[in-house]
């Protein structure tokens, strides 16, 4: 068996997942560093048109099995389809998720080889593959080895490796053949996933604070008169936007203390101190000044981007990304911008 | 049914974590049973209150992990089993799933491990795929309910939850299975099973007295250090053309993979 | 002499603290704007087994010993002390007066429901007229026939009207020379003809609590109901608060903790002057106070704890426990709310609330000014313990664990 970068073509309803192309790009890189070829292995029921893109986009040497036994994913089976392929091999890549993390732990029982699950980071020194992980729900940084038995199987958290960049190919594709394998298993079926999540378990929440309420630019129909009709009024305007943007990027929507006492929107939507602490990875905040107990809410979320009138917000110094505006003019522009690159 | 959870004494997510001279520190907060095996208990003892049969909690680990056993026990949990890791020095996943399957086959007639889906420590989420593969068994992670079990048609159907959507699979027992938080609600301790459990006096296995095959560790790991403190550092987006601005923002988001 | 709690201990401390945290913490500030009691509260209460903690198995209880019970009660007051005020009266006072005054036959027929929770039970004790001066109380309990009629009123009774059994002192003859004298205690049925309960609002503290007024209007009572004999009912009361107050004494020990933890957390967040605010010797000397004081409170409270535990008339240790740790608990909360700065002064913080309740404890189950008269007593001679005709009984593991 040659030494080389093994690395796994990871897919769902017939399309690649974007994850694959970043463990292509990570693959690539390492394989530039061992100085050892890079290959793919794609596993499936017609399988062509996923190797094909593959072979044509990343120009590397793809092996192919199909069989019907591999229709669905089931790990125990495409473990033993996989071992015979990745025995002697250098390193095996997978994008990280839950199918596939259970795939590398069966595989490396199989070969009776090292698995570095969910890793960041990747370096070679002297010639040694250095993984780094997050541990310690992200606490305390890991720096894993191989104890020299080959390959050493990792898989690769999503959106941290740059994907791999195009090349000229195409590279060959090598149909395998796969014995069929009795599972345990068997998939009965699956339901999509439906958006709006809820906040704490939230991937993107979009968040609104007093600012709000306060949109000039809208006119109260003369009927209402009184100034916390109004008030409410130019409330409902502002988070109907707010979940209008929401509803375009599949986010959940929180609110600060503020606005929930004034009664402008229900308390489970409430972040921050006395409401919900949450961890998205994207947390858009409108309106919001970010006092500490807000703040204290949001503090790990991976991204933050502020939307506020004042340059001098608080919420600034904790924002990776910031807009000085008024979020009113803003929103509608982002919700238009949101819709184009989804 | 002969349901077995395979717990972990894990630091409390609610310490603080400090990494001293390559070493990790949590103070002097207690140790805790892995808040995700709490969901496996949990589990393990409904499925005992619809179909009958015993619970037993396994760990490996150091006279201390005897608490986390302690804490299964008190959830009401019938029996416990340590297996000492004093031997296991370095050990890998590749390793403790060793002895976690050839303790398991020394329990014999076991229908159903359970597992949380990892460790708050090690977050590797892999444990409970490598025991199933090492014994033959279903192997069933991230299930989000239970929806069917039969002991005698040794037949078990769930959802499991994937990252795109639930998945529904049926499978034979024997199985190994994780659990997420959405399968239940864990219940409070008992004042019984805390009496119960401060007397238990829980049995002791050495890994020597498990019949398994050498395991040597399929990895090592340098010294820890803390995770770096990300500056953040608030880039502005001029601001002149709103519909540009939105735009640039959304480009930025997916330029650092945000989106 | 081991300081260490047992493992036992440790499970029950972590085990109230999460029930705590999750049933109540997230809903306790909303629940105490509205000066009301979640409805829940009693329910779940019950179901883990909280109210019948100490008592013993075959009355209906958990079974556990009377540390214990001081570790519930810590645990419980450190989210609110409106939940450790449930304790305070349905098992300190109206559980283990029936378990150190009743008969076989009223323990067998009246614990069981009241420490299961089934029933919920309170004390009441004082009156519009008669605080600290418990002896001059007035309401009146005139036998007829196999009965007692029961006329007077009862205030600032916790869970007023919230209990369906109140151990009650009331004055059955009024012919004694001495005050104290002619008094005699009955468990009443609250939904008895002739009672009527309401709520107190506008209370400075312990608003997610219920604190109220029981009156009775010709409250006919069977004379089966009278713990203990006719003009014992002082001594009773007496021993009745040597219990509640011993769950005060725990409470106010978490309130410390509660006041101790969210300063900690505070000063570590808050910057002023370039640095946190922990790095100021002043904040750093009010969170040195709560430390030991939390740490006194507790030594002080697991001992009379563990004087019941043997048997061991726990007067003067209750006393000192209850004085030491509200006064500490006033003190932490305080300085809490001063740590805090303008964000301890409203409600976005607990802090303020920690001050709120705090101060009730220092008026309530005997005033610390009485604990002062009570404890001076103790050293200057002049008060001594005799022995009472029913002690509360001493801790024992197979008594309190046996089924029958």
């Amino acid at each position: 068996m040659m030494m080389k970068v093994l690395v796994y073509i990871d897919h769902h309803a017939g399309a690649i997942t974007p994850a694959t192309w970043e463990a292509l790009g990570a693959g690539r890189k390492l394989s530039q560093d061992l100085q050892i070829p890079m290959e793919a292995l794609v596993l499936g029921n017609n399988t062509a048109s996923l190797a094909s893109a593959v072979a044509e986009k990343s120009g590397v040497h793809v092996h192919a099995a199909e069989d019907a036994s591999l229709e669905h994913f089931r790990a125990d089976v495409y473990a033993s389809a996989a071992a015979p392929l990745a025995e002697g091999t250098e390193v095996v890549l997978l994008p990280d998720n839950g199918r596939t993390r259970e795939f590398a732990a069966m595989l490396a029982v199989d070969l009776n080889v090292g698995l570095i699950p969910d890793v960041v980071a990747l370096d070679v020194r002297d010639g040694n593959l250095q993984a780094a992980r997050a541990i310690y729900s992200g606490k305390v940084r890991s720096t894993v080895l191989g104890t020299g038995r080959k390959p050493i199987i990792l898989t690769l958290r999503s959106r941290v490796f740059a994907p791999d960049a195009e090349q000229t190919g195409p590279g060959e594709i090598e149909s395998v053949a796969v014995a069929s394998v009795p599972s345990g298993v068997e998939v009965l079926g699956f339901e999509e996933s439906r958006g709006g999540a809820n906040l704490a378990d939230a991937a993107v929440i979009v968040a609104g604070g007093r600012g709000v309420v306060n949109n000039p630019a809208l006119d109260p129909p003369p009927s209402i008169t009184d100034q916390d009709a109004i008030d409410a009024w130019r409330a409902e305007q502002g988070f109907a936007e707010l979940q209008t943007l929401a509803d375009a990027i599949g986010a959940a929507l929180g609110a600060t203390r503020a606005v929930v006492d004034a009664g402008f929107i229900p308390y489970a939507h409430q972040i921050g101190q006395t409401g919900k602490v949450v961890s998205p990875d994207l947390y858009i905040a409108f309106g919001i000044s970010g006092a500490i107990q807000h703040l204290a809410g949001i503090r790990s979320a991976r991204t933050v981007v502020a939307v506020n009138k004042d340059p001098d917000a608080p919420i600034f110094r904790s924002a990776r990304f910031g807009l000085v505006t008024d979020m009113h003019e803003v929103i509608p522009a982002l919700t238009k911008a949101f819709l184009e690159a989804s | 049914m002969n349901i077995v959870v395979c717990v972990k004494q894990t630091v409390d997510t609610a310490a603080t974590i400090s990494v001293e001279q390559g070493t990790v520190s949590w103070g002097d907060t207690p140790l805790v049973l892995n808040p995700w095996d709490e969901f496996a208990v949990e589990e393990g003892l409904r499925l005992r209150e619809a179909h009958g049969g015993k619970v037993t909690a396994l760990t490996v680990g150091p006279e201390s992990a005897t608490e986390a056993l302690r804490s299964a026990l008190a959830m009401g949990a019938d029996a416990a089993v340590r297996v000492d890791d004093s031997s296991l020095e370095g050990a890998d996943s590749l390793v403790v799933s060793a002895v976690l399957a050839a303790a398991l086959e020394k329990m014999g007639d076991v229908d159903l491990a359970l597992f949380g889906r990892e460790a708050v420590d090690s977050n590797s989420g892999v444990l409970q795929a490598q025991v199933a593969r090492r014994l033959g068994w279903a192997s069933l992670p991230l299930v989000a309910a239970i929806t069917a079990i039969d002991g005698d048609g040794r037949a078990i159907e769930v959802e499991r939850m994937l990252g795109e959507g639930r998945q529904r699979v049926k499978a034979t027992l024997p199985a190994a299975l994780s659990v997420v938080k959405e399968i239940n609600e864990p219940r409070y301790a008992s004042f019984m099973g805390i009496r119960k459990a401060s007397r238990v006096d829980v049995p002791v296995w050495t890994s020597a007295e498990l019949s398994m095959d050498q395991v040597d560790p399929g990895v090592s790991w340098l010294a820890p250090e803390a995770a770096a403190d990300v500056e953040v550092a608030c880039e502005f987006i001029d601001v002149d053309d709103v519909g540009e601005a939105a735009h640039a923002l959304v480009q930025r988001l997916r330029e650092e993979k945000v989106l | 002499m081991d300081f260490k709690l047992s493992s036992e201990h440790e499970m029950v401390r972590k085990m109230v603290a999460d029930f705590a945290a999750k049933e109540v913490a997230p809903t306790i500030a909303e629940w105490d704007r509205k000066q009301e009691m979640a409805p829940d509260i009693l329910p779940k209460m019950a179901e883990q087994g909280l109210l019948g903690i100490c008592v013993p198995v075959k009355y209906g209880g958990q079974g556990m010993d009377y540390i214990s019970l001081g570790i519930a009660s810590e645990e419980l007051e450190y989210v609110d002390t409106s939940l450790r005020v449930v304790l305070s009266v349905h098992t300190g006072l109206c559980c283990l007066t029936l378990l150190q005054w009743g008969t076989d036959e009223q323990k067998k027929e009246f614990l069981p429901p009241i420490a299961s929770g089934e029933l919920i039970g309170g004390g009441a004790f004082s009156e519009p007229n008669a605080g600290s001066d418990f002896a001059a109380i007035r309401m009146t309990a005139r036998r007829d026939g196999d009965d007692f009629i029961l006329n007077g009123e009862k205030m600032w009774i916790s869970l007023s009207t919230k209990a369906d059994m109140a151990i009650v002192t009331t004055r059955s003859q009024l012919d004694k020379e001495k005050e104290h004298e002619g008094l005699t205690t009955f468990l009443v049925d609250l939904h008895s003809k002739g009672v009527t309960t309401g709520d107190i609002h506008g209370k400075l503290g312990v608003r997610a609590g219920s604190t109220g007024w029981i009156a009775m209007q010709d409250v006919r009572v069977p004379a089966r109901n009278m713990i203990g004999e006719e003009g014992e009912g002082f001594k009773i009361t007496m021993s009745a608060f040597d219990n509640g107050r011993y769950t005060v004494a725990a409470g106010a020990t978490g309130l410390v903790h509660a006041s101790l933890d969210a300063s900690v957390a505070y000063a570590k967040e808050r910057e002023t002057f370039g640095r946190p605010i922990m790095a100021h010797q002043l904040v750093q000397a009010k969170i040195a106070k709560m430390h030991l004081d939390y740490e006194i409170a507790r030594l002080l409270y697991l001992k009379a704890g563990w004087m019941k535990n043997e048997g061991l008339r726990n007067t003067l240790e209750t006393s000192r426990a209850k004085q030491f740790a509200t006064y500490a608990s006033y003190e932490a909360a305080t300085e809490a709310v001063q740590i805090h700065g303008g964000y301890g002064f409203s409600d976005e913080y607990p802090v303020e609330r920690f001050l709120r309740n705090s101060k009730g404890a220092v008026i309530y189950e005997g005033s610390n000014e009485i604990q002062t008269l009570i404890q001076a007593g103790y050293a200057l001679g002049s008060r001594r313990d005799k022995p009472l005709r029913c002690e509360l009984p001493a801790y024992d593991e197979e008594t309190w664990l046996a089924e029958a």
